[in-house]
């Protein structure tokens, strides 16, 4: 497509001669016959300027996929960090190492709050803190079937994978992993392709799909990628682990509600982990209780693990199912608001 | 002599018809096309004022109608490539009667299939965000990179070839239309006037882009596939995606192709050019493409199914038995192995067999999409009870609307652009009447251009 001849000059006058080259060429090839509608109008234009409306033609779109990058260039994305992160900076160790924080669930301590005969405290308490819309639970304990019969109650919060997928997937950077280890959401990033929701393997994703019904309350809140509130409708939310709470020596809001303290809180670098009433060290409590984790062979490296059990140790019947079903309170508050089944 | 010149001048009036002249019934189609979408756009607005709850997608099954239909349309944009550069690749001559109607295909199924990302977007208002923060990381961005890569392609590709007609047009149009009309084909035109040395020109921009726009085109349905493909999705989780997504896209874009030509050839009186022979070899080739989706899917299935892991009896058993049982049968055999029998048959191997073929391979591939997407989601991740998905209104209307918009941007494409490739047609025509030995030769493909008229 280059043109034959290096001349670079694109003066007028060489239109021109192009022009007359072009006759030229025609001239001495005869044997091409000119279809009868190819009509020579005495135009201005030659093989070469041809050549180049068709090229700027071509290179004016070829930029279109470096565009980011150009739009990057020209400083269009300033206003924010990248990549985005809390608002906080990242809790360390009095050594001056940062925290990384997980979460074990004791899940022989976990019998769904049948016992106290309500909805799982664990998440009511989370949805109360953080204003979560209706259906949203961001730790949700499952029921899920024991080989021997019965069944036994799984909390799950986000996985805070240390390999995650929805990471991985995100075309914005809209979701990123922390220097702490965690998995955070920037909802005024995100621009609700859901993809994320696809690669979350745990199903611990929930999306904004219309105007969320939140108390007049969470309006006031200060949102962050850290506390989520309030809720934006058309993009991605999940359980954040609470890592400003933390920060300030405040477990999350789950640990506090468990009646059973069967989940415990605490940084993988101090070796440490808390329920709120005995501290203990993690990686003994994790070895010597054969800890696991959730779909480990997917590779996902979550940093929440399990200590398996079916809620023996709060004296719970395995073949008693069901659990009471979780409430969101505000419903009569908001107004208007719409809500939506998961 | 005089016959040649008579020839051409059927075909330049042929090509010039639907610019001369526009009847009743043109508009009538363009007003209904119009309300098609006027209600795609009341649902849409719908959808913008109260979020994505208006649709039936949620938490569980996240992406429904409009990602099948983004990549069922992107799918069928494979129309103009297959017939325009790979056909051309090999000098299948027959097909430069049609390369322009699949090129047409190719471009206005590339922008209705990206619409419907946009309208799949929960903040649509943030889309800028995949150019501002946009990371090399996420497939998402591969395919925003290919398909803007395939779009500007396939525009220069419809472009390129179809500067000689537009310079028909301005000639013989001169002075006896519209202003518009007269300087769009001037500015198009470019200054051709046939001669040698632009001639040479346009041979080698056309080499050089036919070659260009085949890996582009397989670039952008696999990774299309690899949206799906690189979650960890027991249904889609397959190598041969790619592969598979990318045959399918030819499938089906084959048969939209066979679609548009039996229309166009009906409303614009195409017959001489557009002959029962295009018809039975594209049919010809959407069999042979059924045949690799068979072996495709027998390949994917057994792989999966043999195996049994966790998550693929659900998997089998919601595609075979249960909920989408009735959707994925007419698929297997409806869409792909019906259109094998149709061309195999005598009696149906005719313009008539190959279009009805065409219109149910059109249906099983939006629902082999439909299918692929919703089905892969079904599959629980968790202990929770199988989540359902129905679409509701607003995306049955919006699917209606981007058919609309895909049939009206075809109809007013056909009103200003030059339908048939008309130097092209004519040169393959001289080429003919004027080799030698030439009668003998044309002697068969005449034969059955008459018989079909």
């Amino acid at each position: 497509m280059c043109p034959p001849t290096g001349e670079v000059d694109d003066g007028p006058e060489m239109d021109l001669e192009e022009s007359e080259r072009a006759t030229a060429d025609r001239d001495v090839d005869p044997g091409e016959a000119i279809p009868p509608y190819a009509v020579t109008d005495g135009s201005q234009f030659g093989r070469r300027r041809f050549l180049r409306v068709l090229g700027l033609g071509t290179l004016a779109v070829v930029p279109l996929p470096i565009l980011p990058e150009l739009m990057r260039a020209a400083g269009l994305a300033e206003g924010q960090p990248e990549p985005v992160h809390g608002i906080g900076e990242p809790a360390r160790t009095r050594d001056g190492r940062i925290r990384q924080w997980t979460m074990i669930i004791d899940l022989r301590s976990c019998d769904g709050c049948q016992s106290v005969g309500q909805p799982p405290r664990c998440t009511a308490a989370c949805i109360e803190g953080h204003f979560a819309p209706e259906p949203m639970e961001w730790i949700e304990v499952y029921e899920a079937d024991l080989p021997g019969g019965g069944t036994q109650f799984i909390p799950t919060p986000c996985q805070q994978c240390q390999n995650p997928p929805c990471v991985n997937v995100c075309p914005v950077g809209a979701t990123f992993s922390t220097p702490e280890g965690t998995v955070l959401i920037d909802q005024d990033r995100c621009i609700g392709c859901r993809i994320c929701m696809a690669a979350c393997p745990y199903d611990r994703r929930f999306f904004n799909w219309g105007d969320a019904p939140i108390p007049p309350e969470a309006l006031l809140a200060d949102y962050s990628p850290e506390h989520q509130v309030p809720a934006k409708k058309g993009t991605v939310m999940k359980c954040d682990f609470c890592p400003d709470m933390a920060r300030t020596g405040t477990l999350p809001y789950c640990v506090q509600g468990c009646p059973n303290r069967a989940i415990y809180y605490g940084d993988l670098e101090e070796d440490v982990a808390t329920n709120g009433r005995v501290v203990v060290s993690a990686s003994r409590f994790l070895a010597e209780n054969d800890a696991y984790r959730l779909k480990e062979d997917l590779g996902t490296k979550p940093r929440v693990y399990y200590i398996p059990g079916h809620g023996e140790a709060v004296g719970r019947d395995v073949f008693t199912p069901d659990r009471q079903p979780t409430e969101w309170p505000w419903m009569e508050w908001a107004e208007g608001a719409v809500t939506w089944q998961r | 002599m005089a016959a040649l010149s008579e020839w051409h001048g059927r075909l330049e009036e042929t090509a010039l018809a639907p610019v001369r002249r526009t009847g009743l019934r043109y508009w009538a189609l363009v007003a209904f096309l119009l309300a098609v979408i006027g209600w795609g756009a009341y649902a849409y607005s719908v959808q913008l004022r109260d979020g994505l709850v208006v649709t039936g997608m949620r938490d569980r099954i996240s992406w429904g109608l409009y990602i099948a239909t983004f990549v069922f349309f992107i799918g069928i944009s494979h129309a103009g490539t297959l017939i325009s550069a790979i056909l051309r690749v090999s000098q299948a001559r027959w097909r430069t009667p049609v390369t322009r109607m699949a090129e047409f295909i190719t471009v206005v199924a590339l922008v209705c299939g990206a619409s419907f990302v946009i309208i799949d977007l929960g903040r649509p208002d943030r889309v800028l965000n995949v150019f501002i923060y946009g990371r090399w990381q996420s497939p998402i961005i591969w395919d925003v990179l290919a398909i803007t890569t395939y779009l500007t392609g396939s525009i220069t590709y419809l472009f390129v070839p179809m500067i000689p007609d537009l310079a028909l047009f301005r000639d013989r149009l001169a002075g006896r239309t519209s202003r518009w009309r007269g300087w769009l084909y001037r500015v198009l035109a470019i200054g051709w006037n046939g001669s040698a040395a632009q001639r040479r020109s346009l041979a080698s921009a056309i080499g050089v882009l036919m070659i260009l726009i085949i890996p582009i085109a397989v670039s952008v349905h696999t990774v299309v596939s690899w949206i799906f493909a690189m979650t960890l999705r027991v249904p889609w989780n397959s190598a041969l995606f790619g592969a598979f997504f990318v045959a399918g896209a030819i499938f089906s874009g084959i048969a939209i192709l066979i679609i548009v030509m039996a229309i166009l050839r009906r409303a614009y009186h195409l017959h001489e050019y557009v002959t029962e022979k295009h018809f039975v070899n594209l049919g010809f080739l959407m069999a042979a493409f059924a045949a690799i989706m068979i072996y495709a899917n027998i390949s994917e299935l057994l792989v999966h199914g043999y195996k049994l892991e966790e998550g693929v009896e659900f998997h089998f058993r919601q595609i075979f038995l249960a909920e989408f049982a009735p959707l994925f049968w007419f698929y297997l055999l409806g869409g792909l192995v019906a259109p094998i029998v149709i061309a195999l048959l005598p009696a149906t191997r005719n313009i008539r067999g190959m279009v009805v073929a065409s219109v149910l391979v059109t249906f099983a591939m939006w629902i082999e999409r439909y299918v692929i997407v919703v089905t892969g989601l079904h599959v629980p991740l968790m202990p929770y009870e199988p989540a359902s998905y129905a679409p509701t209104w607003v995306e049955w209307s919006l699917l209606a609307a981007g058919l609309a918009l895909f049939a009206l941007l075809i109809t007013v494409f056909t009103k200003v652009f030059p339908i048939i490739a008309v130097w092209e047609v004519a040169e393959d025509h001289e080429a003919m009447v004027g080799a030698p030995g030439a009668a003998r030769r044309a002697a068969r493909p005449a034969a059955l251009e008459t018989q079909d008229v």
